[in-house]
């Protein structure tokens, strides 16, 4: 064999054994998450390195839905997840539509006004002690208000529409048309794959947010599911014995779960939704994904 | 030249008129900025007084509280917390920096050589996997796998690196590497991506230029990828110093513990313990102003630092 010949054998084993290292370490967690909730929960508290369920069951998948505090904080965070979307969409884009209108009376106050809010924030504490003094403590508001506009995403569509030619707004102001109307009518609809990304970016955003619910709300119907692996997670940490996952498990002594198998299972049922509508939405994250990494 | 350009000459009150829809749609967006991103800066004055909460609602506890200028800021200082605040802040946010820089680079390149586009789809796919992905779950799933029975333990006595379980999560000294690479984890493929975007804009005739001199695979990644994408890699670098003081709480809280809580605590989660878990408020909140303050000067001066290099090397 030539020089060249095994510089290229070792520089594609090189290349392929990092990329296969890569595909290893992000697949590999999830793989084990999903082994572990659907492996018997008391066997799997032998241990053991696990490629595949040794004894199956779906015995934690039948405790977890059938427990009225999991059922309940799916409720929730679907709920928010439908209510919260559309309204962020909605704000955003009419933000972001008025704000790319450079030559707006004011145009540069609001931009700056709305921009400055990404670089300086009053930081936890005020923030809670201004939701406390707006009532929005256990109060459902706390999951929509807050986090109603992210001008991270709303830069997004200010670019996008900032590109879009004139001409076709021109048309439509001759004809006499008001400024909502040729939003609704003419940006709107030339907008959808911006807005189809940052809809997806609001799903995930809700479906994934855990500190409002775990903060600003007692009551147990206000807590999302993501809440409630926090929880199920402290407890775990702390070695709480009696931990939340385990007298979930216990409830169900006939059956074998344990503690362990409970969080395994929650933390999936968590995950599940995002694997699913990923493979299929890839092109539109990364088409989002693209434009913001362009733009920071 | 666009036909606003005529209203430009027009008085104020008519302009104003004639957009007053536009306006109409920034209310919601403008209430919300006020109320969640202003009020709350406000509200930062509570770092400067004894904040009581005793004496009645938010806004008038407030402003009756007593003021006591830069007290907790020095009490804060000279505390014995502080040095552990910021050797954790700033080593975990350093080490991440280090890693996370790196590796989104070196995957990059990477995927960029490879010639089989299923196995690289697959690659991507699988990497951009934990950035959508909650804390709360990237925890669950660091702390199933870094328990004394977890996969990472079995694995190292499988291949005999260990004969006893590491306690992980248990003892504080592994925790900076914990976190930097669960950051790292979690963001590779999404950090790669820019990279990616910019290797695919270099020009093919490049590439071509290098073969006929002879240049093999890896002469042309040294001679041509790299050198281009320096300007790419010297600009998103500076950029992420400037976010040193941000190192994120979800992690930080989640996976720290009473146990590594000496290599855990960084600014924000002692700031959440101490107001909302103490209530401490005035201190948690001298605490989270110092964090915020520092921060957004470092992003500024770096930006600006940026936008300078900007200018002069890339175009």
């Amino acid at each position: 064999m030539t020089r060249d010949r095994i510089l290229n054998l070792t520089g594609n084993t090189l290349l392929y054994g990092l990329l296969g290292l890569v595909f290893l370490v992000t697949f590999f967690p999830f793989w084990q998450i999903f082994i572990l909730s659907i492996n018997d929960g008391t066997d799997s508290l032998r241990g053991g390195f696990m490629l595949w369920p040794r004894e199956f069951s779906l015995d934690s998948y039948a405790t977890v839905f059938s427990n009225p505090e999991i059922l309940t904080a799916i409720r929730t965070t679907v709920l928010r997840t439908v209510l919260g979307v559309p309204l962020t969409v909605a704000c955003i884009a009419m933000l972001a539509y008025v704000l790319s209108k450079r030559t707006l009376a004011g145009s540069r106050f609001l931009n700056l006004f709305f921009i400055f809010t990404m670089y300086f924030s009053g930081g936890l504490i005020p923030t809670y002690m201004v939701i406390k003094s707006l009532h929005l403590i256990d109060n459902f508001l706390v999951f929509l208000l807050p986090g109603l506009i992210n001008i991270f995403w709303m830069i997004l569509v200010r670019t996008f529409m900032e590109q879009l030619p004139k001409e076709i707004e021109e048309s439509a102001e001759i004809d006499g048309a008001n400024d909502i109307r040729i939003f609704v009518q003419v940006i709107l609809p030339v907008c959808v794959p911006v807005l189809a990304t940052i809809t997806l970016f609001a799903a995930i955003f809700h479906w994934n947010a855990w500190y409002d619910s775990y903060i600003y709300t007692y009551k147990p119907d206000l807590k999302t599911l993501q809440a409630v692996l926090v929880k199920i997670l402290n407890q775990y940490q702390t070695g709480d014995m009696l931990s939340q996952a385990q007298q979930l498990a216990n409830e169900n002594k006939r059956i074998p779960v344990t503690g362990e198998s409970i969080r395994m299972t929650v933390t999936m049922v968590a995950t599940l939704p995002i694997i699913l509508v990923y493979p299929f939405l890839q092109k539109f994250f990364l088409k989002g994904m693209l434009l913001g990494a362009v733009k920071s | 030249m666009r036909p606003d350009r005529h209203s430009s000459t027009a008085s104020l009150g008519r302009r104003l008129y004639r957009h007053r829809y536009l306006y109409v749609m920034l209310i919601p967006a403008f209430i919300w900025a006020l109320l969640f991103a202003y009020a709350p800066m406000a509200g930062l004055y509570m770092a400067f007084v004894d904040f009581q909460p005793t004496l009645g609602n938010f806004w008038s506890s407030f402003f009756g509280s007593e003021f006591v200028g830069f007290e907790w800021f020095s009490y804060f200082f000279n505390g014995s917390d502080f040095k552990m605040i910021m050797r954790n802040t700033l080593v975990s946010s350093v080490l991440t920096l280090l890693l996370g820089f790196i590796v989104p680079i070196l995957l990059a390149l990477a995927l960029n050589e490879v010639r089989s586009q299923a196995f690289k789809r697959i690659v991507q796919t699988a990497s951009y996997m934990p950035y959508f992905i909650s804390w709360v779950i990237a925890a669950n799933i660091f702390v199933a796998l870094l328990a004394s029975e977890g996969a990472v333990n079995e694995l190292l006595q499988l291949v005999g690196l260990t004969k006893e379980s590491i306690p992980f999560l248990q003892e504080g000294k592994y925790f900076w590497g914990i976190v930097s690479g669960a950051n790292t984890w979690k963001e590779m493929g999404y950090n790669s991506i820019i990279y990616l975007a910019a290797i695919s804009s270099i020009n093919p005739d490049l590439y071509e230029a290098a073969k006929v001199d002879g240049a093999g695979r890896i002469r042309q990644m040294t001679s041509v990828t790299l050198p281009l994408l320096r300007p790419t890699i010297v600009i998103l670098l500076i950029l992420s110093v400037g976010n040193l003081m941000n190192t994120g709480f979800d992690q930080y809280y989640l996976l720290g513990n009473s146990l590594n809580r000496e290599y855990s605590d960084v600014l924000d989660t002692y700031s959440f313990r101490y107001g909302l878990q103490n209530s401490m408020f005035s201190y948690a909140a001298a605490v989270g102003l110092f964090k915020s303050a520092v921060a957004f000067l470092m992003v500024l001066a770096v930006n600006s630092i940026a936008r300078r290099m900007n200018s002069n090397s890339l175009f």
